[in-house]
C-alpha cells in the first residue's frame, strides 16, 4: 500500500505527498502563529523556571566561587588525601580572599549544610585571615580544632565544584562519613525523606476520603433533573468561589478546642469538658481542611463521566438478572473509572504539593513536604528547596507513569 | 389471539401512572397478552407507551392498578427477579465487556457453570448469525451488529417474555426492514412472548400479531394490523396509521351502519357509521387514498359521487399519487396502481370520484 501511495502523483506530475504538504503548509503556519503566544508564555513562565529549579538543585557556587586555591589543591590531590600544609596554605589564602569579598558567611553556610556547626569556623577564620602566619596548619587548628576534621575537608572538596548531589544526599536523609561512604543520618534527624513518605501517605488518605465522599454526590448530580442538579452543583462549587483564607479560618473556628464542634460534643455529653478533641493545628486538621478544599476536584471529573453513562446500562443489567449491588460493581463502577482516575490523579497531585492549608492549620505534625520547601526558601537555601521540589516533581511523575501503565492516560477524563 | 383476563400471560389492570402527582401519563390501562403473542405498542412520543413498557420491566412503579405476569402480580417484584429480557433503543451493550462477556453476564448472575454458559452463548450468537464475534467489543461493531448482539443477550437466558423499546430506531431503512423480518422469525421459532414499542407504524403493521395504538395515555385501539388499517375506531387511529383523507361534514342520514354525510360544500357522500350516533352530528369521514375510485365502472352502483379537480400527479414508480381538490380541500390524495391500462390524469382535469361505502368511515371530530 505505502509503495503505491509514494508513487502517486498529481495531474501535473508532482509527488502527491509533496503536493499535500505544500497545500497544507499555509494552514499549518497560521495555526502555529495562533498558538505562538501561549507557547512563549509557557516557555517563559513554566519551562524556564522549572529548568532553573532543576539546575539549582545540583548547582551551587556559594563556596566554589570563593576558593580558587583550594580548588587547585583538590585537583592535584586525589580524594582521601589528608590535608597537608599546602592545603592549609591554600585555605588561608582563600580565607583572605573571602575576607576581601565578604563571602565567608556564604561559603561557610554552604559547608554548614553538609556538616552542621561549621559556618562560624569560616567567619571566625576569615575575620583574622590576613594575620595568619605559616605554618598555616597549626595556626588554623589553633583557631578551631575542627579544621582537620575529615568531614569538613570532604565537604569542602565536594563544595569546591559547583555541581553537586549534596542536596539530594541531605534530602534522602543520608550523609557521607569520613571515608566518603553514604550512611543514614541519626534516627532523630531523618526529617526530609520521612516527611516525603508521610506527605504521600497523607495525600493518599485525603484522596481516598475525597473519593468516598464525592462518588455518591457525583452520582446524585448525574441522575437528578437538570434544574436541581445545577443548584447542587453550585453548592459543590461554593468552596471554589470562597477565599482560601476565609475557608481555612472557618475551619479553625469550627474545629479548635473551644470551637463549635467541641462545644456541641460537650453540650451533648459525648465528651467531657476536659476531653475536648484536638482537631486543628495537627494532622487531623490538615486532612479535614484539605479534603474540603479538594473535594470539587474529585466531584467534577466524576460527574462529567457519570452524566454521560446512559441509564439504560444499569437497566439492562437489572433486566438481565443482576442485583443492584452486582450492577454497580460490574457495570456502573467500571464505566466510571476514567472519572475516578482523573479525580484521584488530580486530587493526589494537588494534595502532594499543597502548602497554604497545612501551613495554616497543620500545626507541628500536620506539615507537608511543600512546607519544608518553603522553609528552605525563606532561609535562602535555594538549592535545598530546589532539591526537595524536584523530589516532589519526580514522585508525581512516577505516579503519573504508574497510572498510565495501570489504567492508561488516554482514559483520563477531566470533564 | 386476544387472551381472556384469566389465562392472560401478561395483564395490565386499571394501571395508572403519574410522575408529578398532577398529570396522568398512563390513564386506566387494561391490556391482556396471550403466551407467544407479539404485541406492539404504537404511538407518538409522549403517548405513554414507553412508560407502560418500563412498568412491565420494573423500572417504573405503577401509581395505581396491577400488573400480572404469568398470573402473579409483579408490582412489588424488583426488575432482576422478573426474568424479562429487554432490548434497548441504544442497544445498551456494556462497553467495557466483549460480546461474549456481555452474553455471559445474565448467565453468571444466575450462577450458571462455565460449560453451560459457553454452550448457551454459542447457541444465542448462532441464532443471530454472529457466532464469529464473541471476542469483539461493542465499539468495534456496526449498529446492526450491535443490535443483533443486544437481541442475543436478551434471549440468552431463555426469558419467557422479551420487551423491545424501539430497538430498530437507530438503524437505516434497509437494515431496519431486514431486522424486522429477523425479529419476527425469531419470535416464531422460539415461541416467546414479545412486547414491542415503536413509533413507526410500518414496523408495527409488519411485525405484530396485535397492535395497541397509544395516544394521550390511553389505548385508542387494540387490534390485529389489518383491522387497524382497514377499520380504525377513531380519527386518531385513522390518521396515525397509514395515509388518510379526511372530509369533515354533518350526518345527513343514518340507517344502521350506513350513513350519508353532507360535506361543507353541500355534496353528499356515503360512509359507514363508526362512532356517530345520531343525525345532525358532526363527523370526520376517513377514506384511504387507494380506496378512492374515479373510473365509473369501479364505483358501486347507487353510491354518491363528488366533484374533484386534479391538482398534481406525482410519479412514484409503483403508484401514481394524485392530489386533488375535493369539497374545498386541497390535500385529498388518490393513489392508483401504475398499470398499462391506467387512465391518465392531468392537472386541471375535472373528474367524479366515489368509493365503496364500507371504505369510508364516519368517525369522531378531533
Amino acid at each position: 500500500m505505502s509503495d503505491v501511495a509514494s508513487q502517486l502523483t498529481t495531474a501535473d506530475g508532482r509527488p502527491l505527498k509533496a503536493a499535500l504538504a505544500s497545500a497544507q503548509a499555509r494552514a499549518k503556519r497560521r495555526a502555529f502563529f495562533l498558538v505562538l503566544p501561549l507557547l512563549l508564555f509557557i516557555l517563559i513562565s513554566f519551562a524556564v523556571p522549572i529548568g532553573q529549579m532543576l539546575q539549582r538543585s545540583v548547582y551551587n557556587d556559594q563556596f566554589s566561587k570563593s576558593v580558587p586555591a583550594l580548588t587547585e589543591w583538590f585537583a592535584e590531590n586525589p580524594k582521601g588525601t589528608a590535608p597537608d600544609e599546602a592545603a592549609f596554605a591554600a585555605l588561608a589564602s582563600d580565607l583572605v580572599l573571602m575576607k576581601e569579598t565578604r563571602a565567608a558567611g556564604d561559603a561557610g553556610t554552604r559547608i554548614n549544610y553538609v556538616v552542621s556547626g561549621t559556618r562560624s569556623m569560616f567567619t571566625k577564620a576569615a575575620r583574622g585571615a590576613d594575620k595568619l602566619e605559616p605554618p598555616y596548619m597549626a595556626a588554623m587548628l589553633e583557631l578551631d580544632e575542627d579544621w582537620d576534621d575529615p568531614l569538613v575537608w570532604n565537604a569542602m572538596r565536594s563544595a569546591a565544584s559547583p555541581w553537586t548531589f549534596d542536596f539530594y544526599t541531605i534530602a534522602f536523609d543520608l550523609e557521607r562519613d569520613a571515608d566518603g561512604k553514604l550512611t543514614k543520618v541519626d534516627e532523630n534527624q531523618r526529617i526530609y525523606f520521612r516527611l516525603f513518605i508521610k506527605t504521600f501517605l497523607i495525600a493518599g488518605v485525603i484522596t481516598a476520603i475525597c473519593l468516598v465522599l464525592a462518588f455518591p454526590i457525583a452520582h446524585l448530580l448525574a441522575t437528578l433533573p437538570m434544574a436541581k442538579a445545577n443548584l447542587l452543583m453550585i453548592l459543590v462549587l461554593l468552596p471554589f468561589w470562597t477565599s482560601l483564607l476565609v475557608r481555612t479560618t472557618s475551619w479553625i473556628v469550627l474545629l479548635q478546642g473551644q470551637g463549635v464542634i467541641n462545644d456541641i460534643f460537650v453540650a451533648l455529653g459525648i465528651l467531657g469538658d476536659d476531653g475536648r478533641l484536638q482537631m486543628i493545628y495537627n494532622q487531623t486538621g490538615t486532612i479535614i481542611a484539605m479534603v474540603h478544599i479538594l473535594l470539587p476536584f474529585m466531584v467534577l471529573p466524576l460527574y462529567s463521566v457519570m452524566r454521560v453513562i446512559p441509564v439504560s446500562y444499569t437497566r439492562a443489567a437489572r433486566s438481565l438478572g443482576a442485583t443492584s449491588w452486582t450492577t454497580f460493581r460490574r457495570i456502573y463502577l467500571p464505566q466510571t473509572i476514567p472519572g475516578i482516575g482523573a479525580g484521584v490523579l488530580l486530587v493526589f497531585i494537588l494534595a502532594v504539593g499543597y502548602y497554604i492549608t497545612p501551613a495554616l492549620v497543620g500545626g507541628a505534625d500536620g506539615q507537608l513536604f511543600s512546607n519544608m520547601v518553603q522553609f528552605h526558601m525563606t532561609k535562602a537555601n535555594w538549592s535545598m528547596a530546589a532539591a526537595l521540589a524536584t523530589m516532589l516533581l519526580v514522585g508525581v511523575l512516577v505516579l503519573y507513569w504508574l497510572y498510565d501503565r495501570l489504567i492508561g492516560i488516554d482514559k483520563l477524563k477531566l470533564g | 389471539m386476544a387472551a381472556s383476563r384469566d389465562d392472560a400471560f401478561v395483564s395490565f389492570e386499571h394501571v395508572q401512572k403519574s410522575y408529578d402527582g398532577e398529570t396522568l401519563v398512563v390513564k386506566d390501562l387494561n391490556l391482556q397478552l396471550a403466551k407467544g403473542e407479539f404485541l406492539t405498542m404504537l404511538g407518538p412520543s409522549g403517548s405513554g407507551k414507553t412508560t407502560c413498557l418500563m412498568m412491565l420491566a420494573g423500572f417504573e412503579t405503577a401509581t395505581h392498578g396491577e400488573i400480572r405476569l404469568d398470573g402473579k402480580p409483579i408490582n412489588q417484584v424488583p426488575p432482576h427477579k422478573r426474568g424479562i429480557g429487554m432490548v434497548f433503543q441504544n442497544y445498551a451493550l456494556f462497553p467495557h465487556m466483549t460480546v461474549g462477556e456481555n452474553l455471559s453476564f445474565p448467565l453468571e448472575v444466575r450462577g450458571m457453570g462455565k460449560s453451560e454458559r459457553e454452550a448457551k452463548i454459542k447457541r444465542a450468537l448462532d441464532m443471530v448469525q454472529m457466532g464469529a464475534f464473541a471476542n469483539r467489543r461493542p465499539a468495534q461493531m456496526s449498529g446492526g451488529q450491535q443490535q443483533r448482539i443486544a437481541l442475543a443477550r436478551a434471549l440468552v437466558f431463555d426469558p419467557k417474555l422479551v420487551l423491545m423499546d424501539e430497538p430498530l430506531g437507530a438503524l437505516d431503512k434497509q437494515l431496519r426492514e431486514h431486522m424486522q423480518f429477523e425479529i419476527k422469525h425469531l419470535h416464531e421459532s422460539l415461541g416467546i412472548t414479545v412486547v414491542y414499542v415503536t413509533h413507526d407504524q410500518g414496523e408495527a403493521l409488519t411485525m405484530s400479531d396485535r397492535v395497541a395504538v397509544f395516544n394521550d395515555g390511553r389505548i385508542q385501539q387494540l387490534a390485529p394490523p389489518a383491522e387497524l388499517y382497514e377499520r380504525p375506531d377513531n380519527s386518531f387511529v385513522a390518521g396515525f396509521i397509514g395515509e388518510n383523507n379526511k372530509l369533515p361534514g354533518v350526518v345527513e342520514e343514518l340507517n344502521g351502519e350506513r350513513a350519508v354525510v353532507r360535506l361543507e360544500n353541500g355534496e353528499l357522500i356515503d360512509a359507514t357509521a363508526v362512532n356517530v350516533k345520531a343525525k345532525g352530528e358532526k363527523t370526520l369521514v376517513s377514506i384511504r387514498p387507494e380506496r378512492v375510485e374515479f373510473k365509473p365502472e369501479l364505483i358501486p352502483e347507487g353510491a354518491h359521487t363528488i366533484d374533484a379537480e386534479v391538482l398534481e400527479v406525482i410519479y412514484m414508480g409503483d403508484i401514481l399519487r394524485t392530489r386533488m381538490r375535493v369539497a374545498g380541500h386541497d390535500e385529498f390524495v388518490v393513489k392508483c396502481r401504475n398499470t398499462i391500462d391506467q387512465m391518465p390524469l392531468t392537472p386541471g382535469q375535472r373528474i367524479r370520484i366515489g368509493w365503496n361505502p364500507l371504505d369510508a368511515r364516519a368517525l369522531d371530530m378531533i
